[in-house]
């Protein structure tokens, strides 16, 4: 037995969502092939932070892309909201980067100087000492030297958008099978061929990689090269707090329920458990930015791996070999969503005005 | 034993020696009972509101895993009823809502 479609899209996560949602907008048919539950799914294991500050100090293509992102985000999430009945949570209230490092701190600083100037200056920043820091936010910890504050930054609810967006492809036409891996993908006649993990098989005019780790395995058989590794990042969310907390950070945010919400941890392997030795690290990293927080209950923690490419930003690539076969994948599928669901379906179409992506290809790994 | 409660103390159970108070009425409880059980056996009333709805819940599982016995104890908040021993003038409230963060330590 064999579906036919239009494009295939490998990957059900938010990638693979905003991709179909742009295509689907722009008329074609679009069939998803979603995984298993128990696949390593970024989507369900992240942040929800939608960000800019720090993004692109060394790569003005990106600093310029989640720039876009972020400035898009009102729009997109109007959009979402006009064809699927979701809260999305989305608050933009602007956010902070705390230090306990003084050289982490000054560090930082040019970093965001230096992606103010990849920008044109049309980032708005500022640097906090302590004692400024205090005055606006009384209650910061002792151990806080210096923050950073962006109001351009915020948040969303990351599994509701993962719902909103599935919601948001069906009710646009775009058809969505889960519960099998991929495991092939071919060329074959004018387009390709797809297999999971059933024996199931698929034939499709185009194909988009959007398989997040999966791609290690599947881009190669495309003959893209998709050096693409996992990072494990480990968060943990309290009890509920009927304050709001008067602050959003890299690290700590209160979700829109109430919890909050710690993490921003990086570790270089593939085993998405949890640690007890991190977990300690995160809850002190909490009550030395905020001491009020000492007495919170954990009420859950977990694991998650993120999707990085050797340098940190994303690849989109158009296959010359097999014309019709894309690779996207990023680390920040929540901050781009507005992007990938608008701008990357018309660079898919080949569209005169897509956006210049070149800066995201591939091959420039090749050059290193 | 209250009345109103829906628990029978079993033959020849120990008497009732501790005294706890729930939101300044006083409750009686057996040395080696939870404060889950000791409320049960008080009232069938609710011991907490949900942050959600703020629906009343009352001690269900017993065992640590429901989370609906939410009481706070001497000062702390969100402490599951079922899984703490009853003590002499415990000081226990009904967990209305979500808790409030604490004073800067």
């Amino acid at each position: 037995m064999s579906a036919q479609a239009g494009t295939a899209i490998i990957g059900g996560g938010i990638v693979g969502l905003c991709v179909a949602l742009g295509l689907a907008a722009r008329g074609h048919e679009v069939l998803v092939l979603d995984g298993r539950d128990g696949d390593m799914r970024a989507s369900q294991g992240n942040f929800g932070l939608v960000w800019l500050q720090g993004k692109g100090a060394g790569y003005a293509p990106y600093a310029r892309w989640s720039f876009q992102a972020v400035q898009a985000w009102p729009d997109f999430a109007k959009r979402l909201s006009g064809l699927v009945d979701v809260d999305l949570a989305l608050c933009q209230q602007g956010g902070y980067e705390f230090f306990t490092d003084a050289a982490e701190y000054e560090a930082f600083g040019h970093d965001l100087h230096r992606q103010a100037n990849a920008l044109d200056d049309r980032l708005s920043f500022e640097l906090l000492n302590h004692a400024d820091l205090a005055a606006r936010l009384p209650g910061i910890g002792q151990r806080v030297v210096g923050a950073s504050f962006c109001p351009l930054d915020g948040h969303v609810n990351p599994l509701r958008l993962h719902f909103a967006l599935r919601q948001a492809c069906l009710a646009s036409g775009v058809r969505i099978t889960g519960g099998a891996s991929v495991v092939s993908v071919r060329p074959a006649g004018a387009g390709f061929a797809l297999l999971d993990e059933t024996g199931r098989q698929t034939r499709a005019s185009r194909v988009v990689l959007c398989a997040g780790l999966g791609a290690a395995h599947l881009g190669p058989q495309l003959e893209f090269r998709a050096p693409i590794r996992a990072q494990r990042g480990e968060l943990m969310i309290t009890e509920r707090v009927a304050d709001r907390l008067p602050f959003l950070s890299s690290t700590i945010r209160q979700v829109d329920e109430g919890g909050l919400q710690i993490g921003g941890t990086k570790a270089e392997t593939d085993c998405d458990t949890e640690t007890t030795t991190t977990m300690v690290g995160l809850a002190q990293h909490a009550v030395a930015v905020w001491p009020r927080l000492a007495d919170l209950r954990v009420l859950r923690s977990w694991a998650a791996l993120r999707v990085m490419t050797p340098d940190g930003y994303p690849i989109y690539q158009r296959s010359a070999d097999h014309p019709g076969a894309f690779l996207v994948t990023c680390h920040s599928g929540v901050t781009l969503a507005p992007l990938h669901a608008t701008r990357l379906a018309e660079w898919i179409d080949g569209d005169p005005a897509a956006p210049d992506l070149e800066a995201f290809d591939e091959r420039r790994f090749a050059l290193s | 034993m209250n009345a109103a409660s829906r628990f029978r103390d079993a033959p020849g159970a120990a008497p009732r020696s501790l005294r706890l108070m729930l939101d300044g009425v006083p409750v009686l409880a057996r040395p080696g009972e939870s404060v889950a059980a000791a409320l049960l056996a008080h009232s069938g009333g609710a011991t907490r509101q949900t942050p959600v709805t703020g629906a009343g819940r009352a001690p269900y599982c017993m065992m640590g895993v429901c989370f609906d016995c939410l009481v706070t104890i001497d000062g702390h908040p969100n402490v599951q009823a079922c899984m703490v021993s009853a003590r002499e003038g415990m000081v226990i409230q009904r967990q209305i809502g979500a808790r409030r963060l604490g004073d800067q330590p």
